[in-house]
């Protein structure tokens, strides 16, 4: 059912960038000013996202046997790990020099905001030198 | 309350919510995690050769992340119809949007996950190591953003 996997992914997709550019996270300033305690909006952002998305991970697998278009349950496959953690650091590091994350720059450009292109190249950018010279 | 959001508590409450409901409904549908920095990687098993990029996390998935990342595109410019509001553009400078953003990339495959990756779906699946990741990035960025804050606001 790989067509099905496309249509939803692109609904949720979008349903997904719509809660973003809501919430403002497609703003970095306003990112920047939950990190420099000014604003702390980002946390009800997350906050909500978690409690909810918990409800399906949880609840969903417990009264389906199966996704209803799809015959398996996904996981999370986070690993205790020096790189897991190692990783976050640097991700953090980036995020508070630029107020941008991989979500809202992806979404941002939906709603005109261009300079955020550069931001999109660049963790392009990241992601393939960290898997080309790093990875495993 | 005004102190803490000078900014109102509603639409990031309400933007929480729905980005809850998107990931759920990719869950309930399909079975699939909605993490969003893996499209960066999956997305390079089109062009490149090398071994990292042609894993089979990265060659089976890599459509549904393109679909997924063209649905968030265009659930932004639904809300920009929707709102109203006018296109707006971040004044934040392009030396910091790459340099920030070369490094979210970096450190996101490093660690697997992101903000959504390890920030939603990892603490919705209650895995310890996503929330080790959580709490590692947030004090690495508002460490990180504090400093630039002091040193003058801008790189």
């Amino acid at each position: 059912m790989k067509s099905a996997n496309l249509i939803w992914a692109l609904v949720a997709g979008m349903v997904f960038g719509f809660g973003l550019s809501l919430s403002a996270m497609t703003h970095p300033e306003v990112v920047l000013s939950f990190l420099q305690f000014n604003d702390f909006g980002l946390l009800l952002v997350l906050g909500g996202a978690v409690a909810v998305t918990t409800l399906f991970y949880q609840v969903a697998p417990r009264l389906l046997a199966k996704p209803l278009f799809s015959p398996v349950w996904g996981k999370q496959p986070s690993e205790m790990s020096r790189r897991t953690i190692g990783g976050a650091a640097i991700f953090g590091i980036g995020w508070g020099i630029s107020g941008v994350c991989p979500g809202p720059a992806i979404a941002g450009l939906g709603s005109g905001n261009w300079p955020l292109l550069a931001s999109v190249a660049a963790i392009f950018a990241g992601a393939w030198v960290q898997g080309r010279f790093f990875g495993r | 309350m005004e102190t803490y959001f000078p900014n109102g508590l509603g639409h990031y409450l309400a933007g929480g919510l729905i980005i809850g409901a998107a990931v759920g409904l990719l869950f309930i549908t399909t079975g699939l995690v909605g993490g969003m920095s893996t499209v960066f990687s999956s997305t390079w098993s089109f062009v490149s050769k090398q071994a990292f990029f042609q894993q089979k996390r990265f060659t089976d998935s890599r459509a549904w992340r393109l679909a997924y990342a063209a649905g968030l595109i265009l659930g932004g410019l639904i809300w920009l119809i929707w709102s109203g509001a006018g296109a707006w553009q971040t004044g934040v400078s392009w030396g910091q949007l790459a340099l920030g953003g070369f490094l979210v990339g970096f450190g996101a495959r490093m660690s697997n996950g992101c903000t959504s990756g390890h920030g939603i779906c990892g603490l919705a699946f209650l895995q310890l190591p996503s929330l080790l990741a959580v709490l590692t990035f947030l004090a690495t960025s508002i460490v990180t953003a504090q400093l630039i804050a002091w040193t003058g606001g801008s790189l």
